[in-house]
């Protein structure tokens, strides 16, 4: 692969942005660093989303079951195998239910997709309570020394991972075909291009991200039980999060996370028993005011900025 | 054969939830996620109306079912209207109702927390044991059952035989043409989704009688209902119901003679057979 | 003196946020489901005890901190259910908000989601809601963490023991139908009870589990009735605790004893089951007759326009008052003071005396309660005083 000046600079002021980013810790312990995570863990998640979502169309609702499985890949192997194996592991799990998630929807219109994945969460974690109830196994403790700063540097480098993966994907043959089946699914497949596959493929990769954003925190939550791993809040989330940046464009999500986290902590400080009821509130601003989300906005600007040059 | 009446019974209980989502996603083509918001609503009314004034729950049904049509048209002409007329796209169209709806399911609980507070609500209402085929139900559910036979029968003939439910369901089949046609989408568009929350709402108020419910319950419905609507086929009466008969009677199988822990996990598995074997589900038609 | 980062938004709930007199005004956080599967619960056993305490504490005059009066204002949070909302809002409540005293969150996991953020804040965290059967491990890493609710085992104990008063008499026979809710409550429960009532000579004729949110538990009631058990148990949650007795109702479940877990001793079990609650056994209990738990319930009542319920209720507030003792007695806010005082002292509260052994654990509570006419009281307990003799179930007419 062939490197301009351009993606050279783009790269070098990725990773010096990501150093900055890395600093936090020194600066802050406490609610910052909080927020960090929580900024840092949606990236993550609502990054790898739009990286399926955003080319194909596909509205998943699966991020919670990825996210449960790592947290438990954790939660059952943190007594068995040191802790960073289990990421790796975590990923693949993830990958290989992502697969088989697309093997049998993916052919399918969106609609289906949609239920489809938000059923999914609801029955794994039937599945592994069952499993527990079987064992007469409780809630799983993980008693780690892993402090927030840690959770918080390997949120931030699998962000980085999840973000150079989209710029590889972007590039590659795998990314023209998406482009082209995102534009029309009919044309792509007389073009040769075997769209399942490809779809297939992609959706790896926000179920490996997101499993393994599960195994990072799990240590945070000491404590995990289905109901807590499998909150299908998290679903919803990370696609208002994606779509309030926009997924057009690989930093486009980022710029939703970022807004939308803070926000949302100022929501839930000011208006505590409103909480709910603001959210549905900047849902329907953000479906009304901004429907082609920041990036939309920003490029919008832009155009008319040149437009007046003219 | 206890197995098959309390299945029934459930799968009653089922078709009541689903049937009004299938009118809004089937005819006024939204997929609305407020939908278990709605049928909570339905239950606090009858709960307050029961509670604070002893009206029977079966009585509360007719001021519930006016106001939860009067709410849920102003609901379309309001906020999804604007969507509909923006759309460039079925799948646009499909996305921005998600949100919309799921933003307003977020709203409605917030509603309910700040008038009802997040307690639990629930009451005895005919809750004595009925004797039927040589086993007791509850009267509560019978009742239930005997409504929900009742509405989803009203509805079939409404679809089938008026005018009015005849212009419906060719907007469900094409949209396009049955504006050609002179048939006024817009008007009946709304007038099949607000009938669709008033059923839900309707659903919603009898359930309570013997089911728990809290503001935040409402997610529960959606889900059940979804997939209920997915499975009998987007948009078809009679695949609405025969799908929550098929769950209500599979669950109460699964309950009873492999494992109450499963139930759900089976629900699923008939889902995603269904959509494997049949895509357009068990009674819809293929899409083009 | 509450420091808005996000000015913006302040200035549009500016009187709400109005700054207070920093020498005389003390920020109390809480964080607990607001939303969520547990708010229900949270609504009737935690907040209004947060409601009620800081009421009491203002109404005498405020808490007296080495000599100064603070009047307490609380900063209440939502946490969603969810761990990570709860983590976040104890460290917003300690930085942002200046939180002085930070309550404890509320439910099993939550608490102990939330009990590192407390411990590396170094805040005392006398839990009220919290069962475990690993207080010791706990404390070993958590030092700062308090447990008062008991654990699986104790509870069980407790109910065998009742069971096995009733069966003594002749009430009930051997042949026991048990359920439980699969999740991390029940199964604990049901894995300590299973071999518990096995040693004590019962035989389980039916058992089986359902998941969390099932709607239609009929079935399950009907295959525990046709096992003709002499006696039921269901380690159950809200909601289902409601289907269950409604079920039996419905199935004329004939037993001698029936017990069901958390709810049974809310006072919205007994509005809507009324006559035919009577004599139906809990998880819980309270010394309902004695005079601090009725003064108390009458001070819920008048608060708060709702009567508390008859065991965490109770509970929450007591561990408030741990806390609130604990700061009055030392002095000052050394939270490592107050922790060593807690630990070292015992303190007299709404459910009577509470005191903590070396693993930081109360050995004494309610574990079965039963409704006896109208009042749902305590049969058995590890060590509380006030326990009434256990009645059969005398069918449900």
């Amino acid at each position: 692969m062939r490197l301009t000046n351009r993606d050279w600079n783009a790269l070098g002021l990725s990773a010096l942005l990501i150093a900055v980013v890395c600093c936090l810790p020194f600066l802050t312990q406490g609610y910052w660093l909080s927020i960090g995570v929580t900024i840092a863990m949606y990236a993550v998640l609502a990054t790898s989303w739009a990286l399926f979502s955003g080319p194909t169309h596909y509205i998943s609702l699966a991020t919670a079951a990825f996210f449960g499985v790592g947290t438990y890949t954790v939660g059952y192997g943190i007594e068995v195998l040191p802790y960073w194996t289990l990421l790796p592991i975590a990923g693949v799990l993830g990958a290989v239910l992502a697969a088989l998630a697309g093997l049998a929807t993916l052919r399918l219109s969106g609609v289906y997709f949609v239920i489809f994945t938000l059923g999914l969460a609801e029955f794994i974690r039937q599945i592994i309570t069952w499993v527990q109830n079987l064992t007469g196994q409780r809630g799983i403790y993980v008693l780690t020394s892993i402090t927030e700063s840690h959770i918080y540097w390997q949120l931030v480098g699998l962000a980085a991972l999840v973000f150079l993966t989209g710029w590889l994907i972007g590039r590659s043959r795998l990314g023209f075909a998406l482009r082209i089946i995102g534009d029309d699914e009919e044309v792509a497949r007389h073009s040769g291009i075997h769209t399942a596959r490809a779809k297939v493929l992609l959706f790896m990769v926000p179920g490996a991200a997101a499993a393994i954003a599960g195994a990072i925190l799990a240590p945070r939550y000491v404590y995990i039980e289905p109901m807590l791993a499998f909150t299908p809040m998290l679903s919803f989330q990370v696609v208002i999060m994606a779509l309030l940046g926009g997924t057009g464009r690989l930093w486009g999500p980022l710029v939703g996370v970022i807004p939308f986290t803070i926000i949302w902590e100022a929501i839930s400080a000011s208006f505590p028993n409103q909480t709910t009821l603001l959210l549905g509130v900047s849902f329907l601003v953000i479906v009304y005011l901004l429907p082609r989300g920041f990036v939309g906005l920003i490029e919008d600007t832009r155009h008319r900025g040149r437009e007046a040059q003219a | 054969m206890d197995v098959i009446v309390t299945g029934l019974l459930l799968g009653g209980l089922y078709a009541l939830v689903a049937m009004g989502l299938n009118l809004q996603y089937g005819m006024a083509r939204i997929m609305n996620l407020a939908n278990g918001e709605m049928l909570v609503a339905g239950g606090f009314a009858a709960f307050w109306f029961y509670t604070a004034a002893q009206v029977s729950p079966l009585l509360t049904v007719f001021i519930v079912a006016p106001v939860a049509f009067v709410l849920n048209w102003l609901i379309y002409v309001v906020f999804l209207r604007p969507l509909v007329a923006r759309a460039k796209s079925r799948g646009q169209l499909e996305v921005d109702s998600i949100l919309t709806t799921f933003g307003l399911s977020f709203v409605a609980v917030g509603l309910m927390l700040a008038v009802f507070g997040g307690d639990y609500f629930s009451y005895s209402y005919l809750s004595f044991p009925v004797s039927l085929l040589g086993d007791t139900y509850g009267a509560n559910r019978i009742v239930a059952f005997c409504a929900a036979v009742v509405i989803c029968g009203a509805l079939w003939l409404w679809l089938t035989q008026s005018r009015a439910g005849l212009s419906i369901r060719a907007i469900s089949v094409a949209p396009a043409s049955a504006r050609l046609v002179g048939i006024d989408v817009r008007r009946l568009a709304a007038l099949s989704f607000a009938l669709g929350g008033t059923v839900t709402a309707t659903g919603g108020a009898l359930i309570s009688t013997f089911v728990t419910l809290d503001a935040s319950t409402g997610v529960l419905f959606t889900l059940k209902a979804l997939v209920i609507v997915i499975m009998g086929g987007v948009g078809d009466v009679r695949g609405t119901i025969v799908a929550a008969l098929l769950l209500g009677l599979l669950e109460t199988f699964v309950a009873s003679v492999i494992d109450p822990g499963l139930t759900l996990a089976a629900a699923y598995l008939l889902f995603v057979l269904i959509l494997l074997v049949r895509p357009q589900g068990l009674f819809g038609r293929a899409q083009t | 003196m509450k420091r808005r980062t996000f000015t913006w938004l302040a200035a549009a709930s500016i009187a709400a946020a109005v700054p207070a007199t920093a020498q005389e005004t003390l920020i109390v956080g809480a964080v607990a489901p607001k939303t969520g599967p547990l708010a229900g619960g949270a609504a009737v056993s935690y907040w209004p005890n947060v409601q009620l305490w800081v009421h009491d504490v203002n109404a005498r005059g405020g808490l007296d901190v080495g000599g100064t009066r603070y009047m307490l204002e609380v900063v209440e949070y939502d946490d969603q259910t969810n761990a990570g909302q709860t983590i976040q809002a104890v460290q917003r409540l300690v930085n942002q908000d200046g939180a002085q005293i930070v309550l404890p969150p509320y439910s099993t996991g939550l608490n102990l989601a939330a009990a590192p953020i407390y411990n590396r804040l170094g805040l005392p965290m006398v839990t009220s809601t919290a069962t475990t059967d690993k207080a010791d491990e706990l404390s070993q890493q958590f030092p700062n963490v308090f447990i008062t609710l008991g654990g699986a085992v104790p509870i069980v104990d407790g109910v065998v023991e009742a069971f096995t008063a009733l069966r003594d008499e002749g009430t009930i026979g051997n042949r026991l139908a048990m359920v439980n809710v699969a999740d991390a409550f029940g199964i604990e429960l049901m894995g300590a009870a299973k071999p518990a009532f096995e040693a004590a000579g019962f035989e389980l004729v039916y058992e089986t589990s359902y998941p969390l949110g099932s709607q239609d538990l009929s079935p399950v009631m009907k295959a525990a009735a046709a096992a003709e058990p002499d006696a039921f148990i269901a380690w159950s949650y809200p909601p289902d605790t409601f289907a269950l007795t409604e079920q039996a109702i419905v199935e004329d479940l004939q037993v001698g004893a029936f017990f069901t877990a958390v709810a049974t001793a809310f006072p919205a079990y007994y509005e809507r089951f009324g006559e035919q609650a009577e004599g139906v056994l809990g998880i819980g209990g309270v010394n309902a007759d004695g005079e601090a738990f009725q003064d108390y319930a009458a001070r819920h009542l008048e608060v708060t326009g709702a009567a508390p319920d008859y065991w965490a209720s109770a509970m929450v507030y007591s561990s408030f008052q741990v806390l609130e003792q604990s700061i009055e007695a030392v002095g000052s806010f050394d939270n490592e003071a107050i922790i060593q005082h807690i630990k070292d002292n015992s303190f007299e509260t709404v459910i009577g005396t509470l005191e903590f052994d070396e693993n930081n654990n109360n050995t004494s509570f309610w574990t079965v309660g039963q409704w006896q006419d109208g009042v749902f009281k305590g049969v058995a307990s590890t060590g509380r005083e006030g326990a009434v003799e256990v009645q059969p179930k005398d069918g449900w007419n």
